[in-house]
């Protein structure tokens, strides 16, 4: 029997990969997106899981709602990177270091 | 009047200092100087007139703080009618000579105004001794005595141009500091006892002080001694007593007649002045006053040996003065307190002119110093001769022996020699050595100066080179403006006035100072004796129906009986002594020893020797002969030295270079002390400069400033990457310690 602790497992595990995800990747800012996509679903793993186990349909619809931003925030990000591109030539990570004083 | 005399200098010292821009500085000075003299006049006026009731006048409220309430009066008495006088003549013929001796000064540029300050600064001297000995308490006594510390540091410190003599002031001031401390000391001491800084009030609790221990530097005190030599700690600085006399013959920088009046004839008596008054707590300080007695012996020998070798005039009569005032403080401290005012009084005369006169000389010589370079002035400066001869005679005591007939010096001196003999015989010895040295460096100074050839040898100061005639430098060879002068009419008068004072002053109040004790307790205003002595022909040494009354009672409360009419049984006597001045009559023991000192006999006409005075009369004549024979010893000594055989003391000199080199260089007073407190001061000065200022206070600004701050903005500059995945790692280390600390804690609950 699937119970809540191997849901919550799977969340856990999910959101730590988007963490790595996001302080070990050197390469390219596609991947930190993705990796908040994978955040935001483990989130969202965690949500229908507890709507489910407690009864409460709260949590599937809070779900909706992280979906629906999830989907707003991608595109704002792509749109981020493009210009990002535009004016720097490059998605490195590692040339990404200008947000210091 | 009192009031006029204590405000008239204060008036013309403000208005000659801040007024003579207004109206010329000759006017600020004739202003002065009229005033002093209003002063003087009125003095005299209360001198002569004055019977001996203690009156105070009150001037205002000065402070009032808790149970301390003080006011500003003056109390006038027979002490303080003898200061008024001694101050306000000095003070008022000082201001006469300086129009004559300051008229023209080498140390200003030409159209600088130098006079008006000067005298200024006089007046505003006289207004602070007038202040210290009219005050009715200790805190106005000692508004007074650093009022004329402050004079007397811009008064020596006048010639602002020369590092000497800056050096003088500062070191004057601040030898002062160290008496003052005590002074201080002894006046909180007596305000933790008695709860209150009153004379009246002091005196009256003195035979309880004597009976108080106080605890001070972990030690148990009598409260009387311990406050006794407090107090005269405070005397010694301002009277240059042995250990703090060392700036007296520096403070010979400033300009003669400030030597004259604050350096010889009135602030430094201040710490006489002090004993005298504060001589009913003393009375009951015998330990404090035995002290007093061998430091001012001391101080008179030490002071004479010095003054046998030096060579410049003024410091000649420094020394004599320091010696001079040791034999007050003998006196004072044996407790024949009239004596030592006696002899304040004569050595104000005779000093003063001896000052004055040296001023005259120094003036004379175009600002010579050195004895060394005079000779022969005798014919060149008649008048100031003979001033000066004056002067030599009264100080070194020349008079009659064995009768009341003699410059004011012999009768003061004898009467101090005399009494020291009943104190101690240590003091006794010493002063009548001291005594013989005075007679010595007095005629040195004399012979030296006004005798034998002349040895001026150029002026050279002035640019005039006429190396030829230095042997014989007052021919007509046309620098006729160097040829010694006599001094102007100004500057003669003082000396004149001076000269009868020390001629007469002696002899006229011999009796009410010592001679007749019967005279003497009503001039002081003390309460007349009892009972006259059975066989009494004249009233002198009757305090004796004191003691028959009650020779059996113990030590203390026959000496309560003896001063206090109705004085309550018990520790604490309400009422203060009456007069200016207290003397108690010896307690049974010491009535013997006297007794057997002076070789009293029984019935012979002689009467009991029951106080100090009275046994001062009565001392063998040997003793009363000893300082004529010292006297004329040292004289002859100068004679065959100075006048007979030149050459003599430069032999001398050679032969005993260790001893000759001790006493011209002071005892080597001014070394050691360098040598103990100033080099350490400045070495530890130095010590808290370069190490405490420089490397521990600059170089932690420094390093905080320059090492610190930068390494820390380093780190925290290499933290701001600007890479976004280090700013999300430290968020996710901060939330993952945030819950940690949170589930380790127990969270919200």
């Amino acid at each position: 029997m699937v119970g809540l602790e191997h849901y919550l497992t799977v969340a856990a595990a999910l959101f730590v990969i988007g963490i790595f995800g996001i302080f070990l990747n050197r390469k390219n800012v596609i991947v930190i997106l993705m990796s908040i996509e994978l955040m935001l679903l483990a989130v969202n793993i965690n949500l229908v899981a507890f709507s489910s186990f407690l009864g409460d349909l709260v949590g599937q619809v809070f779900t909706m709602f992280v979906l629906t931003v999830a989907a707003a925030e991608a595109a704002i990000g792509l749109a981020i990177l493009v210009s990002f591109f535009r004016t720097r030539g490059t998605i490195e990570v590692e040339d990404a270091n200008v947000m210091k004083g | 009047m009192a009031t006029i005399i204590l405000l008239a200098p204060l008036v013309g010292a403000l208005i000659c200092g801040f007024g003579w821009r207004f109206f010329g500085e000759f006017a600020g000075q004739v202003i002065a100087t009229a005033l002093v003299f209003l002063a003087a006049i009125l003095s005299w006026v209360i001198f002569l007139g004055f019977d001996g009731e203690t009156q105070q006048i009150v001037l205002l409220r000065w402070i009032e703080s808790g149970s301390l309430a003080t006011e500003w009066a003056i109390r006038l008495d027979r002490l303080t009618a003898i200061m008024l006088v001694v101050v306000n003549s000095v003070s008022a013929l000082v201001h006469l000579y300086s129009f004559g001796y300051m008229a023209h000064d080498d140390n200003w540029h030409e159209g600088e105004h130098y006079k008006a300050r000067f005298f200024a600064y006089l007046s505003f001297f006289t207004f602070a001794m007038l202040t210290l000995i009219t005050s009715d308490n200790l805190v106005q006594m000692f508004f007074g005595w650093e009022g004329v510390g402050v004079a007397s540091y811009l008064l020596i410190g006048f010639y602002y141009r020369k590092p000497s003599a800056n050096a003088a002031a500062m070191k004057a001031f601040i030898v002062n500091r160290v008496g003052d401390f005590g002074f201080a000391l002894g006046i909180f001491a007596l305000f933790f006892l008695t709860d209150s800084i009153r004379f009246d009030d002091v005196f009256a609790a003195a035979p309880g002080l004597a009976e108080t221990s106080l605890g001070f530097l972990w030690t148990e005190w009598n409260a009387a001694n311990l406050i006794g030599v407090l107090l005269f700690i405070g005397a010694m600085g301002k009277s240059a007593q042995l250990g703090l006399h060392t700036w007296l013959p520096d403070a010979m920088e400033g300009p003669t007649p400030v030597s004259a009046l604050i350096h010889a004839a009135t602030m430094v008596t201040a710490g006489v002045f002090l004993v005298c008054r504060m001589s009913p707590v003393f009375e009951y300080a015998p330990q404090a006053t035995a002290f007093i007695t061998v430091l001012g012996a001391t101080t008179a020998f030490f002071a004479a040996t010095v003054g046998l070798v030096q060579n410049d005039i003024k410091r000649v009569i420094a020394y004599s003065t320091c010696s001079q005032l040791g034999y007050m403080f003998v006196a004072a401290g044996v407790g024949a307190y009239p004596v030592a005012m006696f002899h304040l009084f004569t050595h104000a005369f005779f000093k003063a002119m001896l000052f004055l006169g040296a001023g005259s000389v120094i003036h004379a010589t175009h600002h010579e110093q050195d004895m060394r370079n005079y000779g022969g002035l005798r014919k060149k400066i008649p008048l100031t001769f003979w001033a000066m001869m004056i002067g030599t005679l009264a100080i070194t005591g020349v008079g009659i022996p064995l009768t009341h007939f003699g410059f004011a010096g012999f009768l003061s001196k004898d009467a101090v020699i005399e009494s020291a003999y009943v104190g101690s015989d240590y003091a006794f010895w010493l002063l009548v050595i001291a005594a013989c040295m005075t007679s010595f460096y007095s005629w040195r100074l004399m012979f030296l100066t006004f005798y034998g050839e002349s040895r001026a040898h150029g002026h050279d100061a002035h640019g005039h080179d006429h190396h030829g005639h230095d042997a014989h430098g007052h021919d007509d060879h046309g620098h006729g403006h160097h040829e010694p002068h006599e001094s102007p009419m100004v500057m003669l008068i003082p000396l004149g006035v001076l000269a009868l004072g020390a001629v007469f002053s002696g002899m006229l109040w011999y009796n009410v100072f010592f001679g007749d004790e019967a005279k003497m307790r009503a001039w002081f205003g003390m309460e007349a004796v009892a009972e006259h002595h059975a066989e009494g022909d004249h009233a002198a040494p009757a305090a004796a129906a004191t003691t028959a009354e009650a020779p059996a009672a113990d030590h203390a409360t026959a000496e309560t009986h003896a001063t206090i009419e109705a004085a309550p049984e018990g520790h604490m006597v309400a009422a203060a002594p009456k007069g200016a001045i207290s003397i108690l009559p010896y307690g049974p023991e010491e009535l013997e020893a006297v007794k057997a000192k002076i070789g009293f006999h029984e019935g012979e006409g002689h009467h009991e020797p029951v106080n100090i005075i009275a046994a001062a009369h009565s001392v063998p004549k040997w003793v009363k002969v000893s300082p004529f024979i010292a006297m004329i010893l040292g004289f002859l000594l100068a004679y065959q030295f100075y006048i007979r055989k030149p050459d003599l003391p430069k032999r001398l000199a050679a032969a005993q270079r260790p001893l000759y080199d001790f006493l011209l260089n002071k005892w080597y007073f001014d070394e050691l002390y360098n040598a103990v407190f100033v080099a350490p001061a400045r070495w530890l000065g130095a010590f808290l400069w370069k190490k405490g200022d420089g490397a521990v206070i600059d170089g932690a600004l420094n390093g905080l400033a320059l090492g610190f701050i930068p390494f820390v903005t380093r780190f925290m500059n290499r933290l701001q990457s600007g890479y976004i995945f280090h700013y999300a790692f430290a968020m996710v280390l901060g939330i993952a310690a945030l819950i940690t600390w949170m589930s380790l804690s127990g969270g919200a609950h």
